[in-house]
């Protein structure tokens, strides 16, 4: 979209214009340039992707100390999330359609976090955010999952040890990228988890 | 404390809880320690709180090593610690891996409830008597002491350019 600077007695005729459009005045070639100008089309699906990845509802969720950086991103001044639209933090995975993943997963955590992202909204997506969780990063041990794909899909992988603030920004940006052309990404097909899915109607559709 | 405060108390702890409870005294680079036998553990630890004239009343922390080479390979270490004489003393004892069984010492210091869960986690010693001998930090369905030193690093191999051609089609 290009925007035009409007002054003065042109803005008056544009909006006699548009009066005339709404009331059916309009005709012909008149009709066809005012619609060209005013009126912008898209698919249904892009339209419903460019609402999603403006309004991306990361889960308030810290593993290790990647976490300080990404409360950083998230709730300060400084680096200010809300620019691209993904402040909002919500401490339910019921209410999240993002799960940052920052810092090491222990085996034991890995459970949890499994857990957590199939209680999330779907489409749900998944950053992982350092090195720890991308592929262990120096945690060659039999205490740490080597490398949070091993059990979730995930859709970006922001390297660093920490990564920089504007890292993980460039690295939600890349996500949101990613969500306008296709918010699913196949990861069902991918981790052949069909079936998983939580019924639209609720609980009471299971029984 | 020095050396001779060391025997002097090893002395006083063969006398009352029995002639064979301290095999030994080490002092090296400022820690006193008493080496100690498996079964006399508690009642070292119980009188050095209770019945001694200067007594040891907390137990700091609770270690476990293991010393592959050697027999018995595992080893447990408390450490003792006087507030009003601001002196530590170590105490340890050793035990086979094939019968890793000590006595708890709960009863007498709390602290060592999480402590001995830990050593039982990572090296498989089991102390008798804990009310609550579980897993602590590893999940509970692990496998193995992780800590032992024969116990596989874990992980994945890394690849770097001179071991690539022995880990054949590791890009699968």
């Amino acid at each position: 979209m290009t925007r035009t600077k409007v002054e003065g007695d042109d803005l008056r005729v544009r909006q006699l214009k548009a009066q005339q459009l709404l009331r059916g005045e309009l005709e012909g070639e008149d009709l066809e340039r005012e619609v060209e100008q005013r009126l912008l089309f898209t698919k249904l699906e892009t339209a419903q992707n460019w609402a999603r990845k403006n309004a991306l509802f990361p889960l308030g969720f810290g593993l290790a100390c990647c976490a300080i950086e990404m409360i950083t991103v998230i709730a300060s001044p400084r680096n200010d999330l809300s620019r691209f639209g993904a402040e909002v933090i919500r401490f339910s995975p019921r209410q999240a359609d993002l799960l940052i993943l920052s810092g090491r997963v222990s085996i034991k955590m890995a459970p949890i976090i499994r857990r957590l992202y199939e209680q999330m909204l779907e489409p749900k997506w998944v950053i992982a955010m350092g090195a720890c969780s991308s592929s262990a990063g120096m945690f060659n041990n039999y205490a740490v999952v080597q490398g949070a794909d091993k059990f979730l899909p995930v859709d970006i992988y922001v390297p660093g040890c920490p990564p920089r603030p504007e890292a993980l920004i460039y690295g939600i940006m890349k996500l949101q990228d990613q969500i306008m052309g296709d918010p699913a990404m196949g990861w069902r097909e991918r981790y052949r988890a069909e079936g998983t899915e939580e019924p639209a109607g609720g609980v009471e559709e299971l029984a | 404390m020095d050396a001779t405060g060391l025997e002097l108390i090893a002395q006083r702890v063969r006398e009352s809880v029995g002639q064979d409870a301290v095999a030994d005294t080490i002092f090296y680079r400022g820690r006193a320690t008493l080496d100690v036998a498996p079964r006399s553990v508690h009642d070292v630890i119980a009188y050095l709180r209770d019945g001694d004239e200067e007594p040891w009343e907390r137990l700091m922390s609770v270690h476990g090593v293991d010393y592959l080479p050697e027999e018995p390979r595992l080893g447990v270490h408390y450490e003792l610690l006087s507030m009003e004489r601001a002196d530590r003393l170590n105490v340890r004892t050793r035990v086979t891996v094939d019968d890793p069984r000590l006595p708890t010492v709960v009863d007498l210091h709390a602290t060592a409830d999480f402590q001995e869960r830990e050593v039982f986690d990572m090296f498989g010693v089991v102390f008798e008597g804990h009310p609550d001998m579980r897993r602590i930090l590893m999940p509970e369905d692990y496998e193995g002491f992780p800590q032992r030193r024969d116990f596989p690093m874990g992980g994945e191999p890394v690849i770097y350019t001179f071991n690539e051609p022995k880990l054949p089609r590791w890009y699968d």
